[in-house]
């Protein structure tokens, strides 16, 4: 067990003997003050953000594997090939070595796959009750493909929306394993990077003009905030929207919208129509894309700025960015 | 009229409002669990959590209900406060922490009772005395016949609810049919499902014969789950209980008899409910009885909204005012 430590001996027996041998690599194990990069350009992304994910292992990956793709991710959605990331751990007092060693491999085999080194890193033990038994933070840099400018002010009239696969798959498995429900074993996570898929996308087809991943909050998130940055209203098709059957029943019992609903493993791409079928059929090529649909358009707006969907009956509904924690219903 | 919060929900959600001829107008009945519960009530268990042994129990949307004092979630409360998913949870709470009483917020209608019955049937055999339960479950037709007998003479119909007939059967409506002239249908919440309840029942209204009728027959049988209703009857007796917006109804809410009262929270720590007059201006009462639709009262979307209910009706999920806020805001889909 990892006892509170002060910076001194047992933090470097830490470092060199759980972390080093796990995400080695030249630059890392200089252990310097700062990691040197050498890059091909100097037009990069840079992104940041912090793993709490309780809990720590879930159907389709764990914290660790979610710290990389998480941040691969944001660097995918902006038009880069994620170069490097830095990995802090925050681990309290008390926390099992085995278990921190089956985090770091998880970190170590999506980095390999994502095609990214770790380059830099910290580590705090703080004492219990001080943090939740690990938070992981992971920053990011990416290279900036060339010629690819996305952005809301791209987003036209007419554009169509693709998303890479189905919806709320992260979100059901999290939830439904914390609340200890019986279906949890048919869920799994999408948990997975995606730069490999969108740098094909990018480098291959010219029509792009925007890409975000639908985490917290979900589609219905992502959508509203698509169509409230760009002042255009957008139309989706529920019939069009991919959902697993299983996150499907999932939701209708705990009373979730599955629009809302966590994503960790898909993008929304919003593309010219003329370029649509091409980045469509591009998608399912790759094994993270084949379940992928045009699920929509932008469309003009009339009085506001809305996300609407026409059902699967025919009817119509707005989708709303959601608010605040959902909590599950009585009956 | 459709009683059920899941269908208000589904209705929605599905968009099916804005397929529908306007002739025909969905009203959201007082058939989601949350937003029938009085303020009184609330209070009660509010009460109970100022204390410092104690553990409170409750499904997720109870705890954003404001009482007259705050919420679950907005009161500084002494006693722990755990969501939990079922009564099974609740009573594994009471065993896994013996320094604690364990009071359990036992709302919902036919449907959740049932397990509240299972769960006070194991504490009572296994003895397990840090458990209890604050019953405030409700009976679905004694506030239909309120509804038609005096509150609202416009309800033309009713759309039944699916998941509470699994358990009572669909030939609890009888009445209502028989006695009120009023077309029940059962239907289930799938959209199509919702469609063909609402066919059915127009069926009905042209043809000027009010039936008795369910659509949902792969589960709903007319008896009921006759084991279920045994175990409500072994545990419950029906009493007279303040619903919010609809006030007392005879013989509408689930009470502990007396056999098992030692795991009634009520009489354990001389609790009463004290029905509250509302005086924030919120017409959840109004909505909950169809006499207006949610937009039309003053707070709706103005200080009243999911990040700040002041009435129950926003708070869940499946609440009239929720379901329009979050899905109805343009006018072809409400």
């Amino acid at each position: 067990m990892l006892a509170h430590g002060g910076g001194g001996r047992l933090s470097d027996e830490l470092i060199r003997r759980h972390i080093l041998p796990r995400l080695k690599n030249e630059t890392l194990s200089e252990l310097a003050d700062s990691a040197k990069l050498n890059l091909e350009s100097s037009s990069l992304c840079f992104t940041t953000d912090s793993y709490v994910v309780k809990p720590l292992f879930f159907n389709g990956g764990d914290i660790g594997k979610l710290a990389v793709c998480g941040t691969v991710n944001d660097l995918a959605v902006a038009g880069a090939r994620p170069v490097a990331l830095s990995l802090s751990l925050i681990i309290e007092e008390g926390f099992e070595f085995d278990v921190l060693e089956k985090i770091l491999d998880s970190v170590s085999k999506a980095a390999q796959q994502n095609k990214v080194q770790i380059v830099a890193g910290d580590t705090k033990t703080v004492e219990a009750g001080a943090a939740d038994k690990i938070f992981i933070n992971t920053s990011g840099i990416g290279v900036r493909l060339d010629g690819v400018d996305l952005g809301f002010d791209k987003v036209a009239v007419g554009d169509k929306i693709i998303i890479n696969g189905t919806i709320g798959d992260h979100g059901m498995t999290i939830i439904s394993q914390r609340e200890g429900i019986k279906f949890q074993s048919q869920l799994e996570s999408d948990c997975a990077g995606l730069a490999e898929l969108t740098c094909q996308l990018l480098n291959n087809t010219n029509g792009v003009k925007f890409m975000r991943d639908p985490t917290r909050g979900g589609l219905a998130a992502t959508l509203s905030e698509l169509s409230e940055q760009s002042g255009l209203s957008i139309v989706i098709h529920e019939a069009d929207i991919p959902v697993n059957p299983t996150v499907q029943a999932a939701a209708d019992m705990l009373g979730f919208d599955v629009l809302t609903v966590a994503n960790e493993g898909k993008f929304i791409a919003v593309v010219s129509p003329d370029s649509a079928e091409d980045c469509l059929s591009l998608c399912r090529r790759h094994p993270l894309g084949e379940k992928a649909s045009i699920i929509g358009e932008v469309v003009q707006t009339r009085e506001a700025a809305v996300v609407q969907m026409l059902t699967k009956i025919g009817g119509s509904r707005v989708v709303q960015m959601p608010y605040g924690r959902e909590l599950p219903r009585i009956c | 009229m459709e009683v059920c919060g899941t269908h208000t929900v589904s209705i929605f959600r599905n968009g099916i409002r804005a397929i529908l001829p306007t002739s025909l107008k969905l009203l959201s009945g007082p058939g989601c669990p949350v937003c029938v519960t009085d303020q009184g009530y609330i209070d009660a268990v509010l009460q109970l959590a100022q204390r410092s042994d104690f553990l409170i129990a409750t499904y997720g949307d109870m705890i954003r209900v404001p009482g007259k004092g705050g919420s679950l979630e907005t009161k500084q409360s002494s006693a722990d406060v755990k969501i939990v998913l079922s009564s099974e949870d609740a009573l594994q709470l009471a065993k896994d922490n013996p320094d604690k009483t364990v009071v359990f917020v036992a709302v919902g209608f036919e449907t959740t009772a049932p397990a509240t019955a299972v769960v006070v049937k194991e504490a009572a055999e296994q003895n397990i005395d840090n458990f209890c339960i604050l019953s405030s479950h409700k009976l679905v037709v004694p506030a239909m016949r309120a509804l038609v007998s005096e509150m609202n003479h416009k309800i033309d119909a009713f759309l039944c609810p699916g998941h509470v007939s699994v358990i009572i059967g669909f030939r609890a409506f009888s009445e209502i049919v028989e006695r009120y002239n009023r077309p029940c249908v059962v239907a289930g919440f799938e959209a199509v499902q919702i469609v063909e309840g609402l066919a059915e029942i127009c069926r009905q209204l042209v043809a000027g014969k009010p039936e008795l009728k369910s659509v949902y027959s792969a589960v709903v049988t007319e008896q009921g789950n006759t084991v279920a209703q045994a175990l409500i009857d072994e545990c419950f007796e029906a009493a007279d209980g303040y619903w919010r917006g609809l006030g007392n109804i005879a013989k509408s809410t689930l009470k502990l008899r007396d056999k098992f009262s030692r795991f009634d929270a009520f009489k354990r720590f001389g609790i009463t409910e004290v029905p509250v007059e509302d005086t924030s201006g919120c017409r959840c009462g109004e909505v909950l009885c169809g006499l207006i639709e949610p937009p039309e009262c003053g707070l709706f979307g103005r200080s009243c909204s999911p990040q700040q209910p002041i009435g129950p009706c926003m708070v869940s999920s499946e609440g009239a005012c929720a379901a329009w806020y979050k899905y109805g805001r343009t006018r072809e889909s409400a």
